[in-house]
């Protein structure tokens, strides 16, 4: 078929029972809640809608576009879900997609589902509302526009992030590889999801304005997703480098790695190895490397969305 | 595209597919369960995990093989998996030059590569044959009765239901695209990386409108037939004495697997 997994489907096997456990029980939680909250928001008319939106979903991700050297981007749309859908639908419209993946072409575990229905629906949902949230009020397009984009950028990071914290913790892969691996190739795949977020947020705001109006938006979640939204992301903004540059002990293996490192990522050509020169290789180094990471990115998105508007109006 | 093009299920006559499928969905879970309890090494209890696979495989008469053939899915993950060979806890096995980078896998890493990978590959098959033997509403059904909340179910029911429908939309709009980018030979269709993606934004958000409509559509067409927020079956989905009997000896099985992982 034309489905293509995306990378971050953890098969079973690769978590230990414990991790498997946690994430399960985070996972129902907060499945729990998004069920009685849509079900006041929307009776029993949310589940034809969530259920043509997960599918929706499922099959925007065959929408792929030539990126280089026979690789293509591809589209997640945890983010988009969140933000146009709200973030309790998002959640429950992630996790149908997410079980189906699972449970039908076997791409991710059953015994790690609720891992990664965390990773790719609830992380996403968070992030993804969370900031857009903190602009759904404004006027500006652009601004919009730009926002949902560092948001859907940052989801996908976020996601990687944590699901090689989970394959640390878990003993499958050494943190020295599998961080820089996950993160350099995600921070790359991430733009792709902004780009698509942004586009597809653009047009809809072009054709059905109404679905994205400020108060329709506020209905669907309340400031405190913002700031959730902001926490996680600082913290991924944070952790992320500072996860990915520092070797921590373990000398010997992290020089003998040297080599699947540079096999599994080329990125970080733009910061390298992450940090900022002058500051030298220390924390505060890969700190402010992140932070001016995510600023570049901030304002590129800033150009897109400008861009996007301007060809639309 | 066939309406059957995302469907997993292949028919056959045989006491497995006969079988009631939360039986089916707990054993499977159990399976999996099972090997993720196995601790790293336990080479005889994942063979027996194996055999138990094949009996399973026999049982529904679609070919001793038939997972196996298709259990290669899961192999691109194992990359992430590699890097446990070279554990720094354990022997030294030998080391590696390559390029002026030595790698040295070590005893205690090579073991727990070996069973990670062996869990993932058992699961992994496990999963292909329930999907198999049990059709995808059944299933849904299974985990209905199962405690799982009903709009989730109902919801997986619907993905399952339109992703065909949704999936030839995709098409359509792929094909869409292609024929209206037309490139002279030797020459790059379309402009630049951003462009492209901008057109598949542009793709997802028609695409999302669409979706949206269209649920309306069906939720009026279903209210018209009286649809009251659930969704009903005509199978009653029993358990008889051999599901039970079958339950429980797979059940017995798992355990004694395990007890052959801790002493072994």
């Amino acid at each position: 078929m034309h489905y293509a997994p995306a990378p971050l489907h953890i098969p079973d096997g690769f978590l230990n029972l414990v991790v498997s456990l946690i994430f399960w029980a985070l996972t129902i939680i907060a499945v729990g809640i998004a069920i009685s909250k849509t079900n006041k928001a929307l009776g029993e008319k949310q589940v034809p809608l969530m259920g043509i939106m997960a599918a929706f979903i499922f099959a925007a991700q065959m929408l792929n576009f030539p990126v280089a050297g026979g690789t293509s981007g591809h589209f997640l749309g945890g983010a988009l879900a969140a933000i146009v859908l709200g973030p309790w639908a998002g959640i429950l419209v992630m996790t149908a997609v997410v079980a189906v993946q699972g449970l039908l072409f076997q791409d991710g575990g059953l015994l790690v589902m609720g891992a990664n229905i965390f990773n790719m629906g609830i992380l996403t949902a968070v992030i993804g509302f969370g900031l857009y949230r903190i602009v759904s009020g404004s006027a500006n397009k652009t601004l919009k526009l730009a926002v949902a984009g560092v948001a859907a950028w940052l989801s996908t990071i976020a996601a990687a992030l944590l699901t090689a914290l989970q394959l640390w913790i878990s003993g499958t892969s050494s943190l020295q590889i599998v961080m820089p691996a996950m993160l350099g190739v995600h921070v790359l795949i991430g733009i792709g999801e902004a780009i698509i977020t942004v586009a597809a947020l653009a047009f809809i705001m072009q054709s059905r304005p109404d679905l994205l109006q400020a108060e329709k938006v506020a209905e669907k979640g309340g400031r405190g997703w913002i700031a959730a939204g902001v926490i996680v992301s600082l913290i991924a903004v944070l952790l992320s480098p500072l996860a990915s540059g520092d070797p921590d002990g373990l000398e010997r293996v992290a020089e003998d790695l040297g080599f699947l490192e540079v096999g599994l990522d080329a990125p970080y050509t733009i910061l390298p190895d992450y940090t900022i020169p002058f500051l030298g290789e220390t924390a505060l180094s890969t700190i402010v490397a992140g932070i001016v990471g995510a600023l570049v990115v901030l304002g590129l998105m800033v150009v897109v969305g400008g861009m996007l508007k301007k060809r639309n109006a | 595209m066939h309406a059957d093009a995302f469907d997993r299920y292949y028919a056959a006559e045989s006491p497995l597919h006969r079988l009631d499928p939360r039986v089916k969905v707990v054993v499977t879970v159990a399976f999996i369960l099972s090997n993720a309890l196995l601790p790293d090494g336990a080479w005889a209890a994942f063979g027996l995990g194996w055999i138990f696979l094949l009996l399973a495989n026999s049982a529904s008469k679609l070919g001793v093989d038939f997972t196996f053939r298709r259990s290669f899915i899961a192999l691109p993950f194992m990359l992430v998996a590699v890097s446990a060979i070279f554990a720094p806890s354990g022997q030294p096995l030998a080391e590696w030059t390559m390029g002026g980078i030595s790698l040295v896998p070590t005893d205690a890493g090579l073991i727990r590569f070996g069973s990670i990978l062996l869990r993932t590959w058992l699961s992994v098959q496990a999963g292909i044959l329930l999907v198999a033997v049990t059709q995808f509403p059944d299933l849904i059904h299974a985990f209905e009765h199962l405690r799982v909340p009903a709009v989730l179910t109902t919801i997986v029911a619907f993905l399952y239901r339109y992703l065909f429908v949704l999936t030839d939309e995709v098409l359509r709009l792929l094909r869409a695209r292609d024929s209206r980018s037309a490139a002279l030979p030797g020459q790059k269709s379309g402009r630049t990386v951003f462009w492209r993606a901008q057109i598949a934004g542009h793709m997802a958000g028609q695409m999302f409108l669409r979706s949206y409509e269209r649920s309306d559509r069906i939720y009026n067409a279903m209210l018209a037939r009286g649809y009251a927020g659930q969704m009903r079956t005509l199978r009653a989905h029993l358990m008889r004495r051999r599901d039970w009997l079958v339950l429980s000896v797979s059940i017995l099985a798992l355990l004694f697997i395990q007890l052959i992982g801790r002493i072994g």
